[in-house]
Parts: C-alpha cells; sequence; structure tokens
C-alpha cells in the first residue's frame, strides 16, 4: 500500500486513482479546513503544503505526492500567523483563509520578513472575495509582534 | 406592557408598513464616542475558528447516510425539452434517484441558460455527474431574447416600469444656463462567494425538515420551505452556523434547496446540493447590467434646476426592479426630478440583490453626470456638491433622521486638496488625477428583530438569536454591545446564532441591516437580564437598587461596595438569568439612510489604456460604529469588490445565444491582493440620536457605492477622458482618451456652447 504524510502522520493511501488531494483530505480523511471554492486551480482556496511548497489540492492528484510531506491548515493551528490573521482581522466569511495562511506560511518560511512587493506577489494566487487583503498584507507583514 | 404598534421597515430600499410589539421601556442612547468595549477595536469572535479551519460551513457538514445531487441544467438560452430519457441514468453506479422536469422547480422549457432540468441523487458527486451526462435530452431550440432595449421596444417587462417624479422637468430645463446629457452603461457582474450556493437537506417523516444552508437568512429560508412543502414553520428547522459569504445572492431558499428536499423525500436520505463554481456563475443571481440616459441642467452657479434619468435595467428571466434611479431622486437638494426605470424580461440567468442594488449602478451614472456638469459650469466638482447638499428628503418631505454628509465632505477637504499635487507626478505616458463621488444608501434596519441573553452561574453570559454572521462581524458586534451593557469584558460573552430551532427571530443579513435590527434588541435584552441582576443584588447585599451598577464584571455600589457578578448568579448555581429584548420601531416620520463620499486617486496610461488606482479615501456617515476595527473592514472589501466593478468584473454573453463566457475565476476576474490600493477608512461616528437605542445605521453596503464614480472622475481629471461604461476596460478608457482628443482639437468659442 502507497503512503504518504500528512501534518507529520503517516497515511496508508487507499483512494482510487483519479482521486485530487483536496477531496482526499476532506472526504477520506476529515480534514475539512482545506476549502474548495472553484475545484479547478484559479482561486487557492485549496491551497495546502507539499515539502513546504504551496500546491493547490484540487487540481493536483492524491497518487502524485505519494511518500512527501503534506502540510494542511490543521498542521499550522499553532503557527503564529493564524493569531496575526485573527489579530490583523484579516479575515471575513474565512472560507479562503486556511488556504491563504498555508499560502503565508510557506511565504514567511522562505522570507522571514517580506515586503509589501514580495507579499503581493506569494499571495496573489490566494482570492478572497471579501476583500480582507489590505489586512492580510498587514497580517503577514506583523505574524512576528 | 407590550404595545402594538405600526412603523416602516426597508430591506434593500424596499419599504413595507407592519405591525410590531414594543416593550414599554425604552433605553436611552449611550453617549457618543468609545464606550468600555463598543465603539472599539475588537478581533472578531469566531476569528480563531475560521482562521483554524475548524469553522465547519455547510460545504464541511457531512451526515449520516448523506447523497450528493447533480444537477443537468439547460444548455440553450431559451429551449424546450421535446423527449428526455434518463433511464441510464437511473442505472448508473451509485444513483439513487432522478427527477425530472416535471419536478418543481426543474422546468422542460427553461428560459435561461442554466436553468435546471433534471437531477440526480447519488452515493457520491462524481458518481452523481457521471449520471447526469447519461440523461439524454432532444431540444428544441427557441430564438432567445437577449437585448434589453428589444425586450422594452417589446413590452416585455419583469413589472411595471416604475416613474417617479416630483416638480417639472421642462420647467428646470427652462429655467437651466447649462445643460448636460449623458448615457451610462454599467455591465452585468456576478458575486462569487467563495462558498458556492447549497444546502443539506434532512426530512424526519414525511412532515419535519432540516435545511442545512449557506444563506444569509435562515427565517426567509424556513418561511420559503415550508410554504413550499405545505408544512408548519415550526416542521421547518434551518441551520447556519457559518457561512463563506453572499453579498445578496443568498437572501432566499433558491432552486438548489428544493432540489435537495425534493431528492431527500424521494430517497428517505439527507441530500446535499451544491453548486459548482461553474454553476454558480449561471444561475445563482448576477448585478444586472444597467443603460441610463441622464440630463442635468443648472444655473451657473451650480444650482441644480433638473435631473432626468431613464434606466433600463436587464433583469433576467426573473428577479426585481433594483432601484438604479434612487440616487437620482434622494442624493440631492433638486426640485425637479423625474425618474423611469424598466426591468427587462430577457432569456438570460435571473438578478439577485448585490450589495446596494440599484445604487451601485445609479451611483455611477448620476455622479459621473455631476462632474461633466461641473467641468462645464466650471465650478469644483466638492463645491457643487456642497451648493446642491439637501437638508431634507425631497421625495416626501421628510426630514433625516441624521445626516453628516457635509462633515464627510469637511473631512474630504485635505484628500481633495491633494489634486494639484497628485497632477504634477503626471509624465508624458502617466497622467494622474483625482475624483470624488457621494454616496446615499438605506441601512436603518427595522423590526421585528429578537435576541436573548443568558447569564449562567459562572458570570458568563451568551447571546442567543436566530440571526447569520456572513462574514461582517456582526456576531462580534453583538458581543460588544451586550458586553457594555452588562459590564463584562467581551470575552465574557457568548453568541450562538444561524439555527431557527435554538433562538428567536432575527432580521436578514442584507440591506445593511444587521446591526441597526439586531443591535438594539441585544441591548434590550442584555439590560432586562441586567435590571434582574440588580434587583437579586440589593436584596442580597441589602442596597436599593439605584445605587447599584454593573462594571468590569462586578456588581458596584456607589457607596465603595462591589462584589464579583459570580457572588450573584452563582448563587443560583445550575439556574440562569434569562433577559429577552427586541428592535423597536423606527423614527416616525423620518427618513433614515446612510451618507459619504469617497476620494480616489489615480493614473492612467495614455499610451495604453491602463488604469491603476493609486488610493482611495472612503468617508461615511453610518451613525455610531460599534467595532472600528471591523468596520474598516466592511470599507475596505466594499471597495475592492467596487474595484472589481469598476475595473476588471464583466459577465459576458455570447449575443447570438447567450451562452456565458466567464464561468469560471480565470475568464471572470475578481481583483487580487495585487490589485488593491491604498485605502484610508474615516467614519465620522456620530449617533443618529433618533434611531433606536443605539443610533447605528448598517455599513456593509456604502462603501461599495461611489467607488466606481470616484474612479471615473479622477480619470477625467487626470486625462479630461469622459469614461461612461463599466468596466472601464483599456478598450473604454482608449475611446475616452480618443473622443477627448478630439473634442480639444474642435474649435473654441462657439457661440452654442
Amino acid at each position: 500500500m502507497p503512503e504518504l504524510s500528512i501534518n507529520g502522520e503517516r497515511h496508508e493511501l487507499a483512494a482510487s486513482v483519479g482521486t485530487s488531494l483536496a477531496h482526499y483530505l476532506r472526504e477520506d480523511l476529515g480534514l475539512t479546513g482545506t476549502k474548495i471554492a472553484c475545484n479547478e486551480g484559479h482561486c487557492g482556496a485549496c491551497t495546502v503544503q507539499v515539502d513546504g511548497v504551496p500546491i493547490l489540492s484540487c487540481i493536483t492528484l492524491v497518487h502524485t505526492v505519494e511518500d512527501r510531506e503534506v502540510t494542511t491548515i490543521e498542521g499550522l493551528r499553532d503557527h503564529p500567523m493564524v493569531n496575526s490573521f485573527v489579530r490583523s482581522d484579516a479575515l471575513q466569511c474565512g472560507f479562503c483563509t486556511p488556504g491563504q495562511i498555508v499560502s503565508a506560511t510557506a511565504l514567511v518560511a522562505a522570507i522571514p520578513r517580506p515586503s509589501s512587493e514580495e507579499i503581493k506577489h506569494a499571495m496573489s494566487g490566494n482570492l478572497c472575495r471579501c476583500g480582507a487583503y489590505p489586512k492580510i498584507e498587514e497580517a503577514i507583514s506583523t505574524w512576528q509582534d | 406592557m407590550a404595545r402594538l404598534i405600526r412603523t416602516e421597515k426597508e430591506v434593500e430600499g424596499r419599504y413595507t408598513e407592519q405591525w410590531i410589539v414594543v416593550d414599554e421601556d425604552v433605553l436611552e442612547q449611550w453617549p457618543a464616542g468609545p464606550l468600555e468595549t463598543v465603539g472599539r477595536p475588537v478581533p472578531r469572535a469566531d476569528g480563531g475558528q475560521r482562521a483554524r479551519g475548524e469553522a465547519r460551513y455547510t460545504a464541511d457538514i457531512k451526515l449520516p447516510g448523506m447523497l450528493h445531487a447533480a444537477i443537468l441544467r439547460s444548455p440553450h438560452a431559451k429551449a424546450r425539452v421535446r423527449r428526455i430519457d434518463t433511464a441510464r441514468a437511473r442505472r448508473a453506479p451509485g444513483v439513487r434517484a432522478v427527477l425530472g422536469p416535471e419536478t418543481e422547480p426543474l422546468t422542460g422549457e427553461p428560459a435561461y441558460q442554466g436553468a435546471p432540468v433534471a437531477a440526480v441523487a447519488a452515493d457520491t458527486f462524481a458518481q452523481a455527474r457521471a449520471a447526469v451526462s447519461l440523461i439524454e435530452v432532444e431540444w428544441e431550440l427557441l430564438e432567445p431574447l437577449l437585448d434589453p432595449e428589444e425586450a422594452i421596444r417589446r413590452n416585455e417587462l419583469i413589472e411595471e416600469p416604475s416613474r417617479e417624479k416630483r416638480g417639472n422637468v421642462e420647467r428646470g430645463l427652462a429655467e437651466a444656463d447649462a445643460v448636460v446629457e449623458a448615457e451610462y452603461r454599467t455591465q452585468t457582474v456576478l458575486h462569487n462567494s467563495m462558498e458556492t450556493h447549497q444546502a443539506i437537506c434532512e426530512w424526519e417523516g414525511d412532515d419535519r425538515l432540516t435545511v442545512y444552508i449557506s444563506t444569509q437568512f435562515i427565517w426567509g429560508v424556513r418561511g420559503e420551505v415550508a410554504q413550499r412543502f405545505g408544512l408548519p414553520e415550526d416542521h421547518v428547522r434551518v441551520v447556519c452556523r457559518y457561512m463563506g459569504g453572499g453579498f445578496g445572492s443568498k437572501n432566499g431558499a433558491g432552486d438548489y434547496t428544493y432540489i435537495a428536499a425534493e431528492l431527500s423525500r424521494a430517497t428517505g436520505r439527507p441530500v446535499k446540493c451544491a453548486l459548482t463554481r461553474r454553476e454558480e456563475n449561471l444561475d445563482s443571481g448576477n448585478r444586472n447590467s444597467t443603460i441610463q440616459r441622464l440630463r442635468v441642467g443648472a444655473r451657473s452657479d451650480g444650482t441644480l434646476t433638473f435631473l432626468d434619468g431613464e434606466f433600463v435595467n436587464a433583469t433576467g428571466w426573473d428577479g426585481w426592479l433594483a432601484s438604479t434611479g434612487g440616487p437620482m431622486r434622494l442624493l440631492y437638494a433638486c426640485e425637479n426630478v423625474r425618474t423611469v426605470e424598466y426591468g427587462a424580461k430577457l432569456n438570460t440567468p435571473p438578478m439577485a440583490a448585490f450589495r446596494a442594488p440599484g445604487f451601485v449602478e445609479g451611483t455611477f451614472g448620476l455622479e459621473c453626470l455631476l462632474d461633466e456638469l461641473a467641468a462645464k459650469l466650471e465650478i469644483d466638482p466638492l463645491e457643487l456638491r456642497r451648493r446642491n447638499h439637501s437638508t431634507h428628503d425631497a421625495v416626501d418631505e421628510r426630514p433625516f433622521s441624521s445626516k453628516q454628509l457635509l462633515e464627510c465632505y469637511r473631512r474630504a477637504d485635505p484628500h481633495w486638496e491633494r489634486r494639484d499635487e497628485v497632477r504634477a507626478r503626471s509624465d508624458a505616458t502617466w497622467k494622474r488625477g483625482v475624483g470624488l463621488a457621494s454616496q446615499v444608501w438605506y441601512g436603518g434596519g427595522g423590526p421585528p428583530s429578537y435576541a436573548w441573553v443568558r447569564i449562567g452561574g459562572d458570570g458568563r453570559a451568551a447571546v442567543i438569536t436566530g440571526m447569520q454572521d456572513i462574514g461582517t462581524g456582526s456576531a462580534t458586534a453583538m458581543a460588544q454591545i451586550a458586553a457594555e451593557e452588562l459590564g463584562l469584558p467581551v470575552d465574557r460573552i457568548e453568541v450562538a446564532l444561524g439555527d431557527s430551532a435554538r433562538g428567536p427571530y432575527a432580521t436578514i443579513s442584507a440591506g445593511s441591516s444587521t446591526i441597526p435590527s439586531m443591535g438594539p434588541a441585544v441591548r434590550a435584552a442584555a439590560a432586562d437580564a441586567a435590571r434582574q441582576i440588580i434587583e437579586i443584588a440589593a436584596q442580597r447585599y441589602d442596597r436599593e437598587e439605584r445605587v447599584l451598577s454593573l462594571k468590569n464584571g462586578q456588581i458596584v455600589s456607589s457607596d465603595g461596595g462591589s462584589w464579583p457578578l459570580e457572588e450573584i448568579t452563582g448563587l443560583l448555581e445550575s439556574g440562569q438569568i434569562l433577559g429577552k429584548g427586541s428592535r423597536g420601531p423606527n423614527p416616525t416620520g423620518m427618513r433614515v439612510l446612510t451618507f459619504g463620499v469617497q476620494v480616489a486617486e489615480v493614473a492612467v496610461d495614455v499610451e495604453t489604456g491602463e488604469v491603476v488606482v493609486e488610493k482611495i479615501v472612503a468617508i461615511h456617515d453610518v451613525g455610531r460604529v460599534i467595532n472600528p476595527l471591523g468596520a474598516s473592514s466592511q470599507v475596505e472589501g466594499g471597495i475592492i469588490q467596487g474595484l472589481g466593478h469598476t475595473l476588471s468584473e464583466e459577465r459576458l454573453l455570447d449575443p447570438s445565444t447567450g451562452g456565458n463566457l466567464t464561468q469560471t475565476l480565470d475568464a471572470y476576474k475578481i481583483p487580487t491582493i495585487a490589485d488593491v490600493p491604498e485605502i484610508v477608512t474615516d467614519l465620522v461616528d456620530v449617533p443618529d440620536e433618533h434611531l433606536t437605542n443605539l443610533g447605528s445605521k448598517g455599513l456593509g453596503e456604502p462603501p461599495i457605492i461611489p467607488t466606481a464614480a470616484a474612479i471615473a472622475n479622477a480619470i477625467r481629471d487626470a486625462t479630461g477622458a469622459d469614461v461612461r461604461s463599466l468596466p472601464i476596460t483599456r478598450e473604454e478608457m482608449l475611446r475616452g482618451l480618443r473622443e477627448a482628443r478630439e473634442r480639444r482639437r474642435e474649435p473654441v468659442g462657439d457661440p452654442a456652447a
């Protein structure tokens, strides 16, 4: 049985071929923190990290991440970025927020103090229809405070 | 004693009269300005749950035995089902039920692309979708009506045209020293809430139904579902704990809910019906496009002598006539005003309310027209607006309950005065300029709305009410209001909402009404509970009630004594103190409106037509502000949606077939973080002394209203070009620049001008 690691836990991969990673996380494992908003790779709501790199889980087949380390919002709940988002009011309806935080934590892992330009570049694939963007930038700028 | 009175209620600009029961005790408003909790920034109460992915949206709910629905939607804008064969779909793996056009709301005569024709319930969504593709339909194609002007000519209308007038436009025309006439157009825009429309329906026997739904109005859904299935309303339970955005498109039950309910009845299992993103962009509502033919006349001193507007709303197959003429009637003091509004019934998907429906569109036209007039009269645009400021509602001569628009203008002055400095930063290619636009909207809320406050032995309080928090932070505001009244820190308040079986009736989360409707009810409920605590404390500590008050979690006596609240509530052990409150009437004979002004700074590349919005200052009067942090988020969100409407968003239909070409989020361009300008929020924050025990109005809609016109007016300031059509694509921008160049080449001093 192939395996993959999710938030540091090994899982036997019993999903049928053709299952997306987002579907596997939500339906098979009950990890519903990862949201699906477009299901075709346009909005970023389903963002998770694979070996620390943000990817769109709705257009990633789960079998392509065998033996890799997948990090979802459930694995990032204690990251200071979460409180920074809440403190800055960087969310409204919150549906895109887990994806935003997954992208933001990957960004600050690479660049701990990103510039405004770097934030805009790294985060422009995560759509937020409520328009929490100014405060998302603030949350990422102040995450270490 | 309960008292029965008649009062006026407004939602999205539509007024109704209704009876309400009011309590005798009327609370005095709190003093203006920040209090202990109210008026101070508080991070949203459920922010952690949402941010950590713990919040369960309708999309995350999975009931035991739950089936998934998929819908066959009409690929044609107008067609008839000649023959439909569902046999192969019924035999497909996992399929539990198939419904055809004979079951409402499915239809064999779809009148727009995306109308639901048949539906399947299966063990998985993938199976349901696969089965849908096996349904064979023989279509008879019919000629769709897609052009709104043609629909008006044929008298294909969604409802009777709305004709309103005051004074005499012809007289105003005769009195005018200058007249400006222009046609403005706004596009169809799509809500694109991140959580698509969805519902789970579960029958309990054949006469009780539970609906989990992503909605802005659990009570509206309850009523509609009960009526449709002939059930007592209390036999329908509607639940929406968290929801992922609505913006007006989730005000009712919708076809998907009825389809889930029918499939659940057919299978005896709970059924989820969740729209895909493409279905969302086909058939979940839209802000309809408009054509606005406007005229304004003024004396040489800028005094408006008339306003005249003909508005064509491309309403679609269903919906209602959003008040595109509303701003023209409400914003300025002008004796002679005439508006005619048409709703074209077309073979296009039905419109739905979208954040200030009608007013966003109408303000674009009106406020661009005002600037074109200002240019013609050579009067400063802000000064022109000041000269036509209205002191009362000229529609029916009512006084405003409060109006701080002149204060908004005063605060706009320093930003407006930056024009020379901003223009000076222009170079050969990039031209810079500043523009502004005013805002008027409703937002006073109204009754009925109820809340309960429950205080336990541990001295913690719960606000219990059947309202929704659709992402606006309304739950946090309610916690602040209860905390203020109970003298408790805000983290000792829980807000339980979103379940029609576990709380009293509450307002729709639309029309900027949640805070002005629910806030006063929550305060009244908290005051009722506080009164009981003081009565008990007076007995326990042998003091007079009038010397006792609640502060910082303590019962405080004016003689210096103080006792923790838990000392009293703890006496009750598992007992509780229960307070109840309701929303009182709106002020009699007054017009409750919100006002504001936005100032935009833009840069335009005159070679390519690229428009970059660099800064927007938003100054709004919404009465008392409960939570300045959440309020600034609402303002920013409204402006950013407005920015999308202005520059990038447009639903494109194939003009021959009526097919939607922009169903996906790569084709339909909503703003990203990289598109956002600097946004400055300035809320006047003066309580409306006539409105409820809070003096608060709503804020959800006002910020999106003036953004497009402020940007278009800044573009004119920068380049001299009149952009009159949304979105302002490069094509439209270059057209405006070309027209402006040609105008400049015309001889000046034309005696007829």
